[in-house]
């Protein structure tokens, strides 16, 4: 079976996402919010004022991407946000800084237990396997 | 073109998509296509406290390469119609590799012993 690259066909399309406020999950774990200004049938996507969201704990924080291009193939999933939601979210915004700070102490205490349990596993004979930055 | 039919069958069912991150959404399948891409409204995330990302989303669009498994409802699927789907996709690609099959020796022999007018 041969997958030609064609327009997205039949009821699946992108088309009625197009100039919404869409959250973009990419593979390294990412998170885009942006409105969606063009598609293609590879899934890459044009994101206009565009924003990185990072998550840590009950708190979230922005950085400004401005406008950004998205190869298809690190795309996980879009998502359309309700607005009434996300006016009401039940996280608080800090500081850009501040929710740096906390996801390098979020990853140095993972690190910190994956070390111990890749540890335990490598003396039962277990391999271990260090590709943690794709999801995939 | 197989399960991309049979996901049309599906749309209108709720499911649960498993994606290759761990992440489980279930809801409502819109639609589908050829890529098996999968859109999904009203969903509802499994073990919602990791994904807290997910919070203010209600509809989206998964691209179907990311998908590890999907969850289907067994009363609304026909296990025999797929089965015999199979089969006859199985006999059509079959079919579609003779045809397209070069000659082989022994195809070559019989020609060229009924142009000398022996029998084989």
């Amino acid at each position: 079976m041969s997958f030609t690259p064609q327009f997205f066909t039949t009821a699946e399309s992108l088309v009625d996402s197009l100039d919404k406020k869409l959250l973009v999950v990419l593979r390294d774990g990412r998170k885009i919010i942006g409105v969606l200004r063009s598609y293609d049938q590879f899934a890459n996507l044009v994101l206009q004022d565009s924003l990185e969201r990072i998550y840590v704990g009950d708190a979230y924080g922005d950085i400004e991407r401005g406008v950004f291009i998205i190869r298809g193939e690190n795309v996980v999933l879009l998502g359309e946000i309700d607005g009434d939601i996300e006016d009401a979210l039940p996280l608080r915004q800090l500081p850009i800084e501040d929710i740096l700070q906390m996801q390098r102490e979020e990853a140095e205490e993972k690190a910190r237990k994956d070390k111990l349990r890749y540890a335990l596993l490598h003396k039962q004979g277990f391999s271990v396997d260090f590709a943690d930055n794709d999801l995939y | 073109m197989l399960f991309y039919s049979f996901f049309k069958t599906q749309v209108g069912q709720q499911v649960t998509v498993e994606l290759k991150n761990d992440l489980a959404i279930q809801g409502t399948l819109e639609s589908v296509d050829q890529f098996l891409n999968f859109k999904l409204k009203d969903i509802s995330v499994v073990d919602e406290e990791r994904y807290p990302h997910m919070i203010s989303v209600k509809n989206c669009f998964i691209r179907g390469s990311v998908v590890r498994y999907v969850q289907l409802s067994p009363p609304t699927v026909d296990t025999a119609l797929l089965q015999d789907a199979a089969r006859r996709e199985a006999q059509s690609t079959q079919q579609q590799q003779q045809q397209s099959k070069p000659p082989t020796a022994a195809t070559n022999t019989t020609a060229i012993a009924t142009a000398t007018g022996s029998v084989s």
